[in-house]
């Protein structure tokens, strides 16, 4: 008899123990190839929650350069494992459809978004930078004091980025003379 | 904390279920509430009143540790003959400057050598306004104050003039009628927190009071946070196991940007920003640091300010040039982010980074911070997501009052794609001051980069810029230690991704003749042959092994788990842990040992890194003219504290007292029931037309905003919502902005569960849907019955689910110390329906400010 | 003939993956156990379930009935935390301390508490006054019957019982019939409607007990996540011991509402793989007091189609005889 009925599942169940046909004798050939995609996954990145500051520790499974996975890793002494909705809705928020990829642009007085080349981006920023700054250049103030600093550009944020990002931040606007940094830290 | 920190509560759940009292005091009852074993609710605002309240008990009942009280902290050393007490002053303490709302704090200081002293001490406090505009108290966090000589003591605390006299003093009028009065607590309810609280310190227990951070969203936010302090020091749960006060921080690296801070007052390490008044030169600015004289370990600043410099100017930077002193910018007083915000609507601000924060929707007051954005000259946003920051010109309710015009809004907005935590290396600061390195996952896609890269890059542009100006003030760009290695990644070649490893190295800091990572902040040289970014951070690399990396599993190491990730300083997991053993150097109790003196080998040692100094013997004395470390006794276990002990009273380095004392909220529907002075006297306040404030008691028509309300997170969400509107997992998990009512007053307001109310402020009114439940209930205060309402605040006009801001109440009023808002208490109106739109909403809030003749203009704030 | 039935084939206590044809081999049969006392109502299995099962988000507006937006379990809800804001059940014994909940949790060593109580409503600054004011949180699941109605009504045996004793679709064999929808007497699968763009839209979908995971030896993602170990996953039997002795030290602390539901093989459903310890009557959490296999009666109604079902197979066995060449 040809392979296809005696696959049938009707009569792997009369002819197996699964009489009534609820178990091994209905397992699609899907089923039975089942695999979790963690096991799958070509790296797995030792990470931590991107959320509050708990710390949490994360593993990144990454399959075919995507994000496939997020979950808690279970060797960390903070979170032995476990996540809280924000940590386990990580990977939605890395592959989430509404994330930026492109550079958007806002002309003055425009009405709508334009796209920017990256490199276009960069070097129009920096234009700027170095524009506020010369235009705004106190070396002393009103008392006569040598504060040699621009009161033009300010920043907010950090308290999401990495000690590394916050160091170079710091660095740069310090010796441009950028002081009005801050972030969440004051808010 | 069941709420915002569920990871962290499992611990709770755990102590709770090997049998320990879980105690929640919160304006509403939360999730963590719900797990409890008692919940009190409590006024919004009233937490020194409470917290005194049961100060008052332990001291009126004699219920404090007394052998680590006399020992570890100052209740035993005599204030100066001069002091005069909220009690006597009415509300004020001695000192006080109407004209400035400033004090001089010289009769605050211990007594001994007192003429003497308080010319000293007084300098050392500096100018309080200028400590008031420069955010000083923010230094505090790991200055302590400076104290040179030897203060009188009495330790049988007789004295009548001694702190623990004092204190007691201060707080006798804090009893459970006026707690109950003031905080809407019954008098049964406060006691059985306040017995539990005494019953489970001294020497077998300890007891941890746990925060979130809107304790520090208040004009007093420092002084709440003191006042758990006094308690705990009190008690003797301090730099033990199981106790201290914990501050579970709400972004995953916000202690980071704390440590290396991007904040205007401060550089890496707490080092002050240098200010023009004061810090002209690098001696100037290192001493104001390390007070030569004084005790305790900031008498190395030189070091560690000098290794700063040496890190950001590398080889230009010399002992000949002061390592650069002199390219540091210098700050003249307030520029923080709320200042900044009223300089961008006056006009003196060009252009704006925002770096994955969400200001249009999370700070205070967001129309200011809205019309403020739209009056730059340009805005860099760099976020995952297309926030409310980046499209206020097209979509912020002023957009539909018709006070922005995109069509007339100058502002030029670049929206910069960032890179996530998984497409980038690094570490963050998690909130017991750890370090875990995050391994790359994937490079990011598109145009997404990391804020390394983007300022790496933008640094290297700019520099090509400023090439070849013969201009002196642009030396400090052109002299930047800037050369980082790149390596492949997002972009390539020039536009390469720069090595996070080799940042982290110059955190650490190295020798420069070698290249040699420190492995301990006590290796840096203040002669330019060593530097590093950031002193309490060094050790991250000792051994030239990135310390941070490490992940030994917990299941395999003890419970101080030293072996995962990195801790500053020295990798130390509890800060104090020297008070962990009596003055003897033994463990207090068996229970509760944690780091003591091996008599045998001489040193300390224990299940965590001794925050002490590894062989000084607990009967160690100093000399009597002994300064810094050496000044520090064996038996002084707060050594980052000029006098080494735990300050009960502050005689320096707070603006607003040295003891917290209960002021009302800015905006409160009640008189101060304690003093005639009704709030904070020394907040920093912006009076302007845009900021108006709420009338409180005793000015009139404060009963046109009958209301209490408070703000906070849910589980769901995450601050102002960028990381978890944009996600549609946890936007439907909480789809829409609402309010919480207690059916008392949805009855008394006609508000209907599932529909809107409309909530107004003087700032603007916001609409919300409308929950009504029992988890808020009326409270008695002052004799009258109040209505709290709370408010989540994730909600703006961008991502999957969209609502009002509730941050859109608030107006900017700031704590003294560390100018940070008072946003988690205010007063409002409640009304049924939804709110108008377009131009009718300004005219509904210009009504309300007729009807209640808000505050503002120049006048008398109470 | 005699019936294709074996004793408590669908009735009663039964191991279901041996009676499903599993060898001696098999793993010992899976299952959670979710301990409600300590469930902070985070969601965190909600979005865990979601993010590993790629199950959609489709639900957009608030409820407005306390913190629940998700509305029940249905085809893109295989987990559900209930949220019940309720006046506390019998007066809790007087300990003399106001406010507190109704046990000394303290010295008993309890992490329940009943759920902290509030003296709310103090009007007149006074305890007694204060109607005692209850929240509880409960993450609902599937309850993997040992008895499972779903199953024996799938017409095309999509739905089945794994090595693991759980009751999984198999969407590769689902034609999307919905007879298993109202077979299910927890209301628990359902069809998935949309959104549009999603996976396995049109068939029926519920919650697998992560059988991929299961299969590598993982726990399922909602277990593996919970902060609190509320929900707590491993072999049924061992699972039941663990309920029973957390019963009692609930029961001891004076949380005498405490009680578990569907661990017992006696029930109406021949115990369920997933069950619960309660702080109040199952209904106050949205759960049916008695459920009962709606499949309880089959053998009676299976006799009398086997006639005509044995004559059918003749037929189609006749047929693939005559189409050999």
């Amino acid at each position: 008899m040809p392979k296809a009925f005696l696959g049938w599942p009707v009569l792997r169940q009369l002819t197996g123990r699964d009489t009534l046909g609820r178990g091994a004798a209905v397992r699609s050939p899907r089923t039975d190839a089942t695999v979790a995609r963690t096991e799958t996954a070509d790296s797995v990145a030792r990470s931590v929650c991107p959320y509050c500051a708990v710390g949490c520790g994360q593993l990144v499974y990454v399959k075919d350069d995507e994000v496939v996975q997020i979950e808690g890793d279970p060797d960390s002494p903070v979170n032995r494992g476990r996540l809280c909705p924000k940590g386990s809705a990580s990977k939605n928020l890395v592959t989430s459809p509404l994330r930026q990829t492109t550079v958007k642009y806002r002309a003055p007085y425009a009405t709508d978004w334009v796209d920017l080349d990256l490199e276009i981006a960069m070097e129009m920023i920096a234009d700027r930078v170095v524009k506020a700054r010369n235009d705004t250049w106190q070396e002393l103030d009103e008392k006569q004091r040598r504060v040699r600093r621009t009161l033009g550009i300010a920043s907010l944020g950090g308290a999401t980025l990495d000690n590394e990002e916050n160091y170079l931040i710091k660095k740069l606007f310090t010796a441009m003379g950028a002081i009005q940094i801050e972030n969440q830290a004051r808010i | 904390m069941a709420e915002a920190h569920p990871v962290g509560f499992q611990w709770v759940m755990e102590a709770k279920a090997r049998g320990a009292k879980v105690i929640h005091v919160d304006p509403r009852f939360t999730r963590t509430s719900a797990l409890a074993d008692t919940y009190v609710p409590i006024r919004a605002g009233s937490d020194i009143a409470f917290l005194g309240g049961i100060v008052n008990h332990v001291l009126s009942n004699e219920l404090d540790f007394r052998d680590y009280v006399v020992a570890y902290t100052n209740a035993a050393t005599i204030v100066s003959g001069d002091f005069r007490d909220t009690d006597d002053l009415d509300g004020l303490f001695s000192g006080f400057d109407p004209e400035t709302r400033t004090y001089d704090p010289s009769s605050w200081q211990y007594a001994e050598e007192q003429e003497e002293r308080s010319a000293a001490q007084a300098d050392d406090s500096g100018d309080t306004e200028t400590q008031r505009e420069t955010a000083a108290g923010l230094q505090s966090e790991s200055h302590g104050m400076q104290v040179q000589g030897n203060p009188p003591r009495d330790p049988s605390l007789q004295h009548p003039n001694c702190v623990y006299q004092i204190l007691k003093r201060h707080y006798a009028r804090y009893t459970p009628e006026m707690v109950a009065r003031t905080c809407g607590v019954s008098e049964e309810q406060f006691l059985e927190v306040a017995q539990a609280w005494a019953e489970n310190s001294r020497r077998d227990r300890t007891t941890a009071l746990v925060y979130s951070v809107g304790w520090t969203q208040h004009s007093v936010g420092v002084q709440y946070i003191r006042t758990g302090a006094i308690l705990q020091l009190l008690l003797g749960n301090m730099g033990r196991p199981g106790g201290g006060i914990m501050a579970l921080r709400g972004h995953a690296s916000i202690q980071g940007s704390t440590d290396i801070p991007t904040l205007f007052n401060l550089l890496p390490g707490y080092l002050p920003m240098p200010n023009a008044e004061e810090h002209q030169s690098l001696e100037q600015w290192i001493d104001a640091v390390r007070k030569p004289g004084s005790k305790g370990f900031w008498s190395n600043a030189g070091a560690y300010g000098v290794n700063l410099l040496k890190a950001y100017w590398g080889e230009a930077a010399t002992p000949e040039n002061d390592f650069c002193f002199d390219y540091l910018p210098k700050i003249t007083g307030d520029h923080g982010t709320y200042r900044t915000v009223m300089d961008m609507i006056d006009g003196q601000v060009k252009g704006y980074f925002l770096l994955g924060q969400n200001p249009a929707v999370g700070s205070a007051h967001g129309r200011a911070q809205r019309l403020g954005m739209a009056n730059l000259d340009w805005v860099v946003v760099r976020d995952l997501f297309e926030i409310e920051s980046a499209t206020f010109w097209k979509t912020s309710p002023e957009v539909a009052t018709g006070e922005i015009v995109p069509e007339q809004c100058r502002t030029e907005v670049f929206l910069m794609p960032a890179a996530s935590h998984t497409e980038k290396e690094g570490t963050f600061t998690q909130t017991q001051r750890m370090l875990q390195w995050r391994e790359k996952a994937l490079d990011p896609k598109g145009d997404c980069r990391s804020e390394l890269w983007f300022f790496y890059h933008l640094g290297r542009m700019v520099r090509e810029r400023y090439a070849g100006s013969t201009d002196e003030r642009d030396r400090p760009l052109l002299d930047l230690a800037w050369d980082y290695p790149t390596h492949g990644g997002p972009g390539d070649g020039e536009w390469g991704e720069p090595d996070a490893e080799a940042v982290l190295k110059e955190i650490n800091g190295y020798e420069v003749a070698t290249g040699r990572p420190l492995s301990s902040f006590t290796e840096m040289r203040d002669d330019g042959s060593t530097l590093g970014g950031c002193w309490i951070y060094t050790g991250v690399f000792a051994d030239g092994v990135n310390q941070a990396a490490r992940r030994k599993p917990g299941a395999e190491q003890g419970y101080v788990a030293p072996e995962w990730g990195w801790a500053w300083p020295a990798n130390r997991r509890m800060l104090y842990n020297r008070a962990s053993a009596d003055p003897e150097g033994r463990p207090w109790s068996e229970r509760k040992a944690y780091v003591w003196w091996d008599e045998a080998a001489q040193e300390w040692t224990g299940h965590d890194v001794p925050d002490f100094e590894k062989t000084k013997p607990p009967t160690y004395l100093p000399a009597e003219d002994a300064e810094g470390v050496a000044a520090i006794a064996g038996a002084d276990p707060f050594i980052m504290q000029g006098d080494g002990k735990g300050a009960l009273f502050v005689p320096q380095g707070l603006i607003d007292g040295p003891m917290p004392t209960h002021y009302e909220p800015v905006e409160s529907p009640f008189r101060n029931p304690f003093y005639a002075q009704q709030a904070n006297p020394t907040r920093k306040d912006y009076v302007r037309e845009d900021n108006p404030m709420n009338p409180s008691p005793p000015e009139e028509h404060s009963e046109v905003f009958p209301y209490v309300f408070t703000t906070s997170r849910l589980t769901e969400h995450h601050t102002a919502g960028g990381m978890s509107r944009y996600v549609a997992r946890l936007a439907e998990l909480q789809p829409e902005m609402f309010v919480e009512v207690s059916p008392e007053l949805a009855a008394e307001r006609g508000l209907e569960n599932g529909g809107f109310a409309t909530i107004v402020t003087l700032r603007s009114a916001i609409e919300a849907r409308v929950l009504v439940t029992e988890r808020l209930s009326p409270l008695r205060v002052d004799g009258r019955v109040i209505h709290q309402v709370w408010l989540p605040y994730h909600w703006g006009e961008g991502g999957l689910v969209t609502g009002d801001s509730a941050n859109d109440l608030i107006g900017v009023s700031l704590d003294p110390n560390v100018l940070i808002q008072e946003s988690k208490v205010g007063t409002c109106d409640v009304q049924p329906g939804r709110r108008p739109t377009g131009p009718a909403l300004r005219e509904l809030v210009a009504d309300y400010l007729r009807r209640s003749q808000g505050t503002t203009g120049e006048g008398e704030r109470p | 003939m005699t019936s294709l039935f074996n004793d408590n084939d669908l009735w009663g206590p039964l191991d279901p993956s041996a009676d499903a044809g599993y060898g001696e081999d098999r793993p010992a049969r899976k299952g959670f156990f979710t301990d409600t006392s300590i469930c902070i109502g985070c969601k965190a299995c909600e979005v865990a379930c979601k993010e590993w099962n790629d199950v959609p988000a489709d639900h957009f507006d608030m409820t407005a009935t306390s913190y629940d937006n998700s509305h029940s379990l249905n085809a893109n809800q295989w987990r559900h935390v209930a949220f019940v804001e309720r006046p506390a059940g019998p007066a809790p014994v007087d300990l003399g301390m106001p406010g507190v909940a109704p046990t000394d949790a303290v010295s008993a060593g309890s992490t329940a508490g009943g759920a902290g109580s509030t003296a709310g409503g103090l009007l007149d600054n006074g305890a007694d006054a204060a109607p005692d004011f209850r929240w509880l949180m409960s993450s609902d699941v599937c309850k993997h019957c040992t008895h499972a109605a779903c199953l024996d009504v799938c017409p095309t045996g999509s739905l089945f019982r794994s090595e693991f004793g759980t009751v999984v679709v198999q969407d590769d064999i689902c034609n999307g019939c919905g007879y298993c929808v109202p077979a299910c007497p927890y209301g628990v699968i359902s069809r998935r409607e949309g959104p549009d763009g999603s996976r396995n839209v049109g068939i029926a979908q519920k919650c697998t007990l992560c059988y991929d995971r299961l299969d590598a030896g993982k726990t399922p993602a909602c277990a593996q996540a919970c902060p609190t170990q509320s929900i707590q996953f491993g072999d049924v039997e061992e699972l039941r011991e663990r309920a029973d002795a957390r019963v009692a030290q609930l029961h001891e602390a004076g949380v005498m509402d405490a009680r578990l539901y569907g661990n017992d093989p006696d029930d109406g459903v021949g115990g369920a793989g997933a069950f619960f310890l309660l702080l109040d009557e199952p209904e106050v959490y949205g759960m049916p007091p008695d459920p009962v296999v709606t499949t309880k009666d089959l053998p009676q109604m299976f006799r009398r189609a086997t006639t005509a079902a044995v004559v059918m197979f003749a037929g189609a066995a006749l047929s693939f005889l005559g189409r050999r060449p």
